[in-house]
């Protein structure tokens, strides 16, 4: 009864840890978007809700994607729905990627990914500094999607082995 | 060419419109809720202001809370750099101590002079209240510097209050939320703050670079600065007092370009002093 208890909670974590990280990603003080090196700064979230929406969406769920992103405006001081809207529209090209991918290759994913991000980091930008008037550093945001961009090959080969695992444990 | 559009159209709907497995919510319905949420923050709606002050006091705590093992690994290695350096601070302390000392005296005199003066010409003396606020969130972003400090409008907290790090200017209250506010630090590419330099009596705006200095603007072309020159707030608009420092002038020869350095470090802010002035009598 107990080592079955155990079992459970134990698959639970591991089937929710992508989530788990979302949300102390856009929760806690340091994350890795926030590096203090002048222009290296990436966006965890991004490759998370990226990699999980294309992969398995249900780890995430749209719903919950939709709340970091308003706790990630509340935490940043950014108008509420500012980084909701970004991180659904991730969700969206991931999305349509994953209904059109009859063979799934990690390199097309790859500058797939550079497109999509480059996309919602425009609309992030459009909105932010012409709809709220906020200035914003433009050459950061560069960085920002380079950097985010290069790590995503990294990031999917070590998520592609913790997806892995869940298939063997059959979560 | 049309069954190819009618495949696009498919993975668009189908990618927007469908409920997914174990899905509650549409992509596009929540894509819509948040353009709506936007709309209404822009309009600046009262609905959306509680929404978002019950917002910040929720998402501010547990972000506190979620740092916490973070902060204990950070401070711990700041311990262990503060070990290593003691005997070099020690020393440069000693020297710190002596030349302080010797403008201890000279300070004393100035400040009452310039009491005795400024009753003289009939210049208002500002009153200052003060409240002592700890910083929660400091989340050092590239697009946005600000800080999240533990007290709010119960506290009597108000939007423009200066937030200071010991006598020296770090930032400006722009949220107050009931037992929390945001700091908008002197950094940030949005903030601009009058400024005095002296020597010279020169009057500009202060303005954040993004990064952890500032630099001058609106100066007119024939006036110079001199190196190492002190930036202090220069009162105009009412909202500091004049006389608070800031930081210091530094024209980097090599690199053709000047900066201001803040005497404070801006990504060290651990308790922080709010404060509001109002003219006073004489």
């Amino acid at each position: 009864m107990s080592s079955k208890f155990k079992n459970t909670i134990g698959k639970t974590f591991l089937l929710y840890l992508p989530l788990l990280l979302l949300f102390i990603s856009v929760f806690n003080e340091f994350d890795f978007n926030y590096l203090n090196y002048k222009y290296f700064s990436f966006n965890f979230p991004f490759i998370l809700i990226f990699y999980w929406s294309l992969k398995r969406i249900e780890t995430l769920g749209y719903g919950f994607i939709f709340i970091a992103g308003m706790f990630n405006d509340a935490v940043l001081g950014f108008p509420i729905g500012i980084s909701s809207l970004t991180y659904l529209i991730i969700c969206g090209f991931a999305a349509y990627l994953r209904n059109i991918t009859l063979r799934p290759s990690l390199t097309k994913d790859w500058l797939y990914f550079l497109f999509t991000i480059s996309f919602a980091n425009s609309i992030n930008y459009f909105l932010l500094v012409l709809f709220f008037s906020i200035e914003i550093n433009y050459y950061e945001i560069l960085g920002n999607i380079i950097f985010t961009f290069l790590l995503y090959y990294i990031f999917a080969h070590i998520f592609d082995i913790y997806r892995k695992i869940l298939l063997r444990i059959k979560i | 060419m049309a069954t190819s559009r009618d495949d696009f159209v498919i993975a668009i709907r189908s990618a927007f419109l469908k409920k997914g497995n174990q899905q509650r919510f549409s992509l596009i319905g929540l894509i819509f809720f948040s353009v709506g949420l936007l709309i209404l923050s822009k309009i600046n709606l009262p609905f959306t202001n509680y929404l978002k002050i019950t917002l910040n006091e929720i998402v501010y705590r547990t972000s506190f809370i979620v740092s916490v093992p973070e902060k204990k690994i950070l401070d711990l290695s700041n311990k262990i750099q503060d070990h290593y350096n003691v005997y070099n601070d020690y020393v440069l302390v000693k020297e710190k101590i002596k030349t302080l000392e010797s403008k201890k005296y000279e300070t004393q005199f100035l400040e009452v002079e310039n009491k005795r003066l400024k009753k003289t010409i009939n210049e208002y003396i500002f009153k200052s209240d003060e409240l002592v606020a700890k910083v929660l969130i400091d989340k050092n972003s590239p697009f946005l510097k600000s800080v999240i400090v533990n007290k709010g409008s119960k506290d009597k907290v108000k939007l423009g209050m200066a937030v200071l790090d010991g006598s020296y200017l770090v930032g400006k209250i722009v949220e107050v939320n009931y037992s929390t506010s945001r700091a908008l630090l002197v950094s940030d590419l949005n903030s601009k703050i009058p400024v005095g330099i002296e020597p010279g009596n020169i009057q500009s705006i202060l303005s954040g670079t993004g990064k952890q200095n500032g630099k001058i603007e609106y100066l007119e072309t024939d006036i110079l600065i001199k190196d190492k020159s002190i930036v202090y707030t220069s009162g105009s608009g009412g909202l500091f007092k004049s006389g608070i420092p800031v930081g210091i002038y530094h024209i980097e020869t090599e690199k053709e370009y000047e900066v201001v350095h803040f005497f404070s470090k801006l990504s060290q802010l651990t308790f922080v002093k709010l404060v509001s002035f109002e003219e006073g009598s004489n």
